[in-house]
């Protein structure tokens, strides 16, 4: 922290208070896409953009942040914008879900459970769920001006049609609030549950195009589905190979070129905690339980 | 809604009121007034740059008029101004109470999703959740207008001309609509192939009891389809009355001029 060339955060201050404002009005409207200035960032489009300037504008210097990439608190993207704000806004940083106040992620929500107080940022790369089915964005914010919502079950029809069932995964269009019906940003349809009535407040920023919205703590969110083919969680029929967890959503991991693979969670803070609390895996948990023996 | 529409058979469906618009100086469409009957087939004919489709756009509300208005007679019997219309209640008509068959059926389906799916669209959008009964309704309808429903899950990109055409007038009528609109419905299509057409929308309108009003340069479907012609020139209905009278005994100098340049057969 020598050299404070950078602003609180990085963002000048009137960027900050007009981010605010398009967080405050995302939030008093759930789901509501609310267009805002977004700024150049150092990094490019794709990388969290959107995530970075509404973490930079909610952020003070009390916060304790969390950065995780598909679930992950070691891959390039967490740590680089983990640094970044440990640089520019000099805030604690952690990787533990419970201990954070504000969490930035990219494609995943954690498998501990968010308390009241914690904020989940999410970085969003097409903040419209409409979009591959209608091109115009003026007809876009029309449908959801009048909440004309019957194309979106036309991508789960035609899912249905084709594969048998709803063969969405990740991005799953939900409703929030029993009105605008939202992309939660390409997180896998395991984790849409989490999101519904949750105590945390989650915020969406989707840098690139330019759009921030919001589900307040405690808003019903529902996945949209058919009523024969109801809305279902997918996971990886196999427990983690390293804690043994057999509810969390896994990563499929290729270990040689002979068909070995092996499943272990994404989240890898709840990995370690399970770990750390004396779970174990089954027989892909070698180097674990090598290191527990020496 | 059967008994109440055939309660109100005797009240006009839609009436256009002194409709006029202009692009700047020029009246694309002057003082077009006419009363339509529910299960009335109306055609409107006429040369390019007549103002046929200025006039069905003025109808069906995609246009503001410069002058005159559109009423239409609402499903709970009441007849309203169309330009008085929310936005919302105005797109509720047109994907309910309304069918549009466009000339292009690119422009009326959506050519990268399945053939159910597009049928399907309208039933979602009012609010149907279950995928066996749309699929259901869907595949009736293909069956209805002459599509094998073992293509249902095929995009209506691999279709032929015809059957795109066909596909987009099932996904109309799938809503049950009292009023559909046609722009030029058998245009593009090779003979043959407009003769089943308009076989088949013959025979669906007569059975639905639809009232439509039929846009097209084209005597022929105007004699096979419609109850009443309007002929258009310049931009004002020069001649109307009923299809035989006008086609057969023609008074104006152009809709006789329209008429004798047709081959005769």
């Amino acid at each position: 922290m020598n050299a404070p060339t950078y602003n609180f955060a990085y963002l000048d201050e009137q960027t900050k208070r007009m981010i605010r404002r398009a967080i405050l009005k995302a939030i008093a409207i759930p789901g509501y896409q609310v267009p805002f200035a977004s700024r150049e960032m150092p990094m490019p489009y794709g990388w969290g953009t959107g995530g970075v300037q509404v973490t930079a504008a909610i952020l003070g210097p009390e916060d304790v942040l969390k950065v995780i990439d598909q679930g992950s608190d070691d891959t390039t993207n967490a740590i680089s914008i983990r640094k970044f704000f440990g640089k520019t806004a000099g805030v604690a940083t952690t990787t533990s879900t419970t201990d954070a106040t504000v969490i930035q992620t990219r494609h995943r929500i954690p498998e501990a459970s968010l308390h009241a107080g914690q904020v989940l940022v999410y970085q969003v790369p097409i903040p419209e769920p409409l979009r591959f089915l209608e091109p115009r964005e003026t007809e876009t914010r029309r449908m959801h001006a009048l909440a004309e919502y019957g194309l979106m079950h036309v991508k789960l029809y035609e899912d249905i049609a084709r594969f048998g069932h709803i063969a969405t995964a990740y991005a799953y269009p939900v409703k929030v609030n029993a009105r605008y019906v939202m992309d939660p940003s390409p997180t896998p349809k395991f984790d849409n549950p989490k999101m519904d009535n949750c105590a945390a407040l989650q915020l969406f920023g989707a840098g690139r195009e330019k759009r921030i919205y919001a589900i307040p703590p405690y808003t019903t969110v529902v996945s949209l589905d058919f009523e024969d083919h109801p809305f279902t969680r997918y996971r990886f029929n196999a427990p983690c190979a390293l804690c043994g967890a057999d509810n969390s959503y896994l990563d499929e991991i290729v270990t040689d070129d002979k068909g070995g693979r092996m499943f272990v969670c994404s989240d890898t803070d709840f990995c370690e905690q399970r770990q750390a609390a004396g779970h174990h895996g089954t027989e892909s948990a070698a180097p674990h339980k090598e290191k527990a023996h020496v | 809604m059967s008994e109440l529409a055939s309660l109100d058979n005797d009240q006009p469906l839609l009436v256009a009121d002194g409709l006029a618009k202009n692009y700047g100086r020029l009246a694309a469409c002057r003082d077009v007034s006419f009363a339509l009957y529910p299960g009335e087939v109306l055609a409107i004919v006429g040369e390019s740059g007549s103002g046929k489709s200025t006039l069905l756009q003025l109808l069906s509300a995609q246009l503001a008029p410069s002058a005159g208005r559109v009423s239409y007679r609402m499903r709970d019997g009441v007849l309203r101004d169309l330009a008085e219309l929310g936005e919302a209640e105005r797109r509720f008509l047109f994907r309910t109470d309304w069918g549009f068959v466009h000339q292009d059926p690119a422009q009326g389906l959506r050519m990268g999703v399945s053939a159910g799916a597009n049928v399907g669209e309208r039933l979602m959008a009012v609010g149907w959740n279950h995928y066996g009964r749309i699929r259901d309704t869907a595949s009736t309808w293909l069956e209805r207008v002459e599509i094998d429903v073992g293509r249902i899950d095929d995009a209506p990109k691999t279709y032929s001309g015809g059957m795109r055409q066909r596909l987009q007038i099932a996904r109309n009528l799938v809503t049950e609509p009292r009023l559909v609109f046609m722009d030029e419905p058998t245009g593009g299509l090779d003979v043959s192939v407009q003769a089943r057409l308009l076989d088949l929308m013959r025979n669906l309108v007569s059975e639905l009891g639809l009232a439509a009003i039929v846009v097209t340069h084209d005597l022929a479907v105007a004699r096979l389809l419609s109850h009443r012609v309007m002929v258009m020139k310049g931009g004002r209905v020069i001649e109307t009355g009923l299809t035989d009278q006008v086609l057969d005994d023609p008074r104006e100098p152009y809709t006789q001029l329209l008429v004798s340049s047709i081959l005769p057969p």
